[in-house]
């Protein structure tokens, strides 16, 4: 059991166990489960690709990307251009997609060389670029000249912080060819979006470049003397990393619905590191692997741990509050038990 | 036991985990005396010193068996402290200074003189006053002795390393009650006149009856200065002379000995009427620690080129600088193309590999496969073990196991399978790694840099004949860096001494062991046999 347990990580194991009795909990207080299992197949959709943005970067030994936010923003802007553009569907998804391709290379360019410039601290330096773009971007939200309705404030300037996105491309990806396994719902659009990223990334690692890469994060000084550039490895990774935020939030807000502005990405990228840590990554280290389990495990205890709270302690918003508990207590336990499950 | 000696240490042996360090020797020092200790890197100096001074890496090692007489008394130091507390001292190579601190303030660093106060008095020892004036007083003292007239006050950041070094030495002198003091190695890094005054100042100490015991490799110093010479190697004492009967060549003679017969290497002929095949004019190589300070040196197509030297003196930058992993000035000639400020991947590219010295840092990744560090170097390069699918590559997977399976077998590395973490495998294991790694990018010349160094005898051997044979089978051209110069000579067919950066002269592995010797302590060979090149310095 112990050799078991070290095998597949303490926190994976806790989590695994954690998720059990919480399904097992959720059949014995009466919760539909198929309700339960439809919203975890869901969030896991919904939340992956953010998740695989951190491979790149862990690989390129600039840790966990804190600063995917950059990303996220950058994918905001793509949407609510496709938006602006009145485009419709799954045309506006992938234009928005499309767009989010160029600006992610610039700004990820210039972030990577960001990181390069101060190595050794790239986790602090990230965490704080992430909240800097997003204070920055409160500003172009209200400056950027866009007329749309659907996102314009009716009196006054700049976007909402909220908006629907109903008429535009709400479900494009959850509603293609979308079934039901008894209660269960399956957004199958979604989760083959999901699947056939992390094939991408993975073939990525399998490449010369991405060889190299990943060699050049576990030992910078053996990639020198095999003649890697390492700077290059860490840019591209980076600017990888920054697209599949991008990318991300845009899959995140089709099924969720609506599009949040504003301060609203600025936590966004820790319950990704910590789906990704939970999933068996290291700060140095993770495979496309750990971004499916991490997600599965985190996405679960979080959505399936609600309708259960909310049935044991049901006064007012405590199910609210237990949620950001459990969240933020996660993101911590993963962030100082990063080690195991190789 | 005879009172004269104030220093008497009997039948030290010490081993580590089994492996024996020292076997039963004995040092003797009387109080006055400068007495020299001389040996290779790995003679078992150092550990004697630890043994000595009590360090903690001894006694948490299972100790060690003799006995240690100081002042006609049997001794048992446990720490530094007890070291300390029967007046013995030492000057380290490297400098134990704060350098924000003033010269008097590190002169009295934790021994600082105090009074008490009325706060003192309340809560302990810990508040009392510092007395700055009387400190100062002492470090003049101290400073008079080692005929420094600089000021006392003046912060120590900034000054030349000549004088920190006096520095460590007034500190020890300060101290009250010193009776013995150790050398470690203090010209090392000093220009010739501080050195010289530093040999003033230790007559002048020992003059004044305090026992030295002087470690370097210097062998001029050690005619010029000492009483009395022990020479250790390979852990036992080798010879007690007395420096009035002996000479600088008999002394190098007994450090480098013989250890191993040179069999196996059967002379083979090099054409040295070719071009050389790689050609190193006026080369500097700026890294630290082994700086190489302007070497020429020819390699010839299909020879082993050996070099040799003391650890620190810039032998190991020579490979480096050539892969370019340093920064360098002057010029390689390859095969007749000059190249200046080579690059690392530039160099890979014109076939030329390298087995790195440090091998978990450079020559390994510990958490990647054997498979993986195998092939590396070979699908970054040469764009081999890859599969094309026009538009992306992806690792050829089959033939990356094949090529690691077939190097497992050929080297003999112990694993359970190729897909093993090379950080599992042991030292002599890893090693064969790395030369598979060099082997699979095809090189036409290898460079191999300490590639024995941490591994068991049985490793070693494979290793040394490993290369044998691909310079014998294949003509491949190797330069062979080693610390061990018996290696060297049993498998090089020239072999270059490196001292002080640069190459103090070419030697023909049947040489006597006192030329070895002699070029490795920094003095030219009386006799010049030269190599046949005319390369020497």
């Amino acid at each position: 059991m112990a050799t078991f347990i070290k095998d597949i990580g303490f926190p994976r194991f806790l989590m695994s166990l954690l998720l059990i009795v919480i399904l097992v909990t959720a059949i014995v207080v009466g919760i539909p489960i198929g309700m339960v299992l439809t919203d975890l197949v869901q969030r896991v959709g919904m939340y992956g690709v953010i998740v695989l943005a951190m491979v790149p970067s862990i690989q390129s030994g600039t840790g966990p990307n804190f600063a995917v936010t950059i990303g996220i923003v950058l994918g905001l802007l793509a949407a609510t251009t496709a938006i602006e553009f009145n485009l419709v569907g799954m045309w506006a998804f992938l234009f928005a997609i499309a767009m989010a391709l160029p600006l992610s290379i610039i700004v990820g360019l210039l972030y990577g060389k960001l990181l390069n410039a101060c190595k050794g601290a790239e986790m602090t330096i990230s965490t704080y670029t992430g909240f800097s773009i997003v204070q920055l971007m409160c500003i172009a939200w209200i400056v950027i000249p866009f007329n749309s309705q659907i996102m314009r404030w009716p009196i006054g300037k700049g976007l909402k912080t909220t908006f629907t996105l109903e008429s535009t491309i709400y479900k494009v990806l959850d509603n293609f060819l979308y079934f039901k396994i008894g209660e269960v719902e399956i957004p199958t659009g979604l989760l083959l979006f999901f699947f056939a990223a992390c094939l991408l990334v993975y073939a990525f690692t399998q490449s010369k470049m991405g060889t190299a890469i990943q060699l050049g994060g576990m030992n910078n000084k053996f990639a020198v003397a095999s003649g890697v550039d390492i700077d290059r490895g860490r840019l591209v990774a980076n600017v990888i990393s920054t697209y599949l935020g991008a990318v991300g939030i845009i899959v995140y807000s089709q099924s969720f619905g609506f599009i949040q502005l504003y301060t609203a990405p600025l936590m966004m990228a820790f319950p990704a590191v910590a789906a990704v840590l939970i999933g068996g990554a290291t700060a140095s280290r993770a495979k496309v692997s750990h971004v499916i389990i991490g997600v599965i495990l985190f996405q679960g205890v979080l959505t399936s741990s609600m309708p259960v709270l909310n049935e044991i302690i049901p006064f007012g918003s405590v199910a609210e509050i237990s949620r950001m508990v459990i969240q933020n207590g996660i993101i911590l336990y993963a962030l100082t038990k990063v080690d195991g499950g190789q | 036991m005879d009172k004269e000696y104030l220093l008497e240490m009997k039948g030290i042996t010490k081993s580590y985990y089994g492996n024996t360090v020292l076997k039963n020797v004995d040092l003797s020092i009387k109080p006055g005396e400068i007495h020299c200790l001389m040996g290779e890197n790995g003679a078992g100096k150092s550990t004697l010193m630890n043994i000595l001074f009590g360090m903690n890496v001894i006694h948490s090692t299972g100790g060690f068996e003799g006995e240690i007489f100081f002042d006609g008394e049997k001794r048992d130091v446990r720490s530094s402290f007890d070291a300390m507390n029967l007046g013995i001292g030492m000057v380290h190579q490297e400098f134990m200074l704060i350098p924000d601190y003033s010269i008097t303030e590190n002169i009295k660093l934790n021994r600082e003189l105090t009074k008490d106060n009325f706060v003192s008095r309340l809560f302990g020892p810990r508040l009392k006053t510092v007395e700055y004036a009387k400190m100062g007083r002492d470090a003049r003292k101290a400073l008079d002795k080692v005929d420094m007239n600089i000021d006392e006050w003046i912060r120590v950041a900034g000054l030349p390393v000549g004088y920190m070094q006096f520095i460590e030495i007034a500190r020890e002198i300060d101290k009250t009650g010193i009776k013995f003091l150790v050398f470690d190695e203090p010209t090392a890094v000093l220009t010739e006149s501080e050195a010289s005054n530093l040999l003033r100042i230790m007559r002048k100490l020992a003059d004044s009856g305090i026992a030295i015991l002087f470690i370097t490799h210097r062998l001029d110093e050690v005619i010029e200065i000492s009483d009395n010479i022990t020479v250790l190697r390979d852990g036992e004492l080798v010879a007690k002379k007395k420096t009035s009967e002996t000479t600088s060549r008999e002394i190098a003679e007994l450090m480098v000995g013989r250890k191993i017969e040179l069999s196996g290497k059967e002379k083979k002929d090099i054409d040295r009427t070719k071009d050389p095949i790689l050609e190193l004019k006026d080369f500097k190589v700026k890294m630290p620690g082994e700086e190489v300070k302007g070497i020429n040196l020819k390699l010839y197509e299909g020879e082993i080129l050996g070099i040799g030297g003391l650890a620190g003196l810039g032998k190991l930058g020579i490979s480096n600088g050539i892969m370019g992993l340093y920064p360098t000035s002057g010029d390689i000639i390859l095969r007749g193309e000059k190249i200046t400020n080579p690059l690392t991947k530039e160099m890979l590219e014109k076939r030329i590999a390298f087995v790195s010295e440090d091998r978990k840092e450079v020559g390994l990744v510990i958490d990647a496969s054997i498979e993986l560090n195998t092939v590396f170097t070979a699908m970054n390069i040469n764009g081999e073990y890859l599969k094309d699918y026009k538009f992306f590559t992806l690792r050829d997977k089959k033939r990356i196991k094949e090529r690691a399976e077939q190097m497992i077998k050929d080297l003999d590395i112990r694993c359970t399978n190729s897909k093993q973490m090379v950080g599992n495998l042991s030292g002599g294991n890893q090693q064969k790694v790395c030369i598979a790694r060099a082997l699979t990018q095809n090189p036409e010349i290898i460079l191999v840099s300490e590639p024995t160094r941490g591994i068991d005898i049985g490793a070693k051997k494979i290793v040394l004949d490993l290369l044998k044979k691909l310079n014998k089978d294949y003509n491949m051209t190797i330069i062979m860096t080693s610390s061990e110069l018996n290696e060297l000579r049993g498998i090089s067919d020239r072999i270059a001494i490196v001292t002080e950066g640069k190459i103090a002269g070419i030697l023909q592995p049947e040489d006597s062991d006192a030329n070895f010797g002699l070029l490795m302590a920094g003095k030219s060979i009386e006799e010049d046999r030269g190599d046949r090149d005319g390369n020497i310095h």
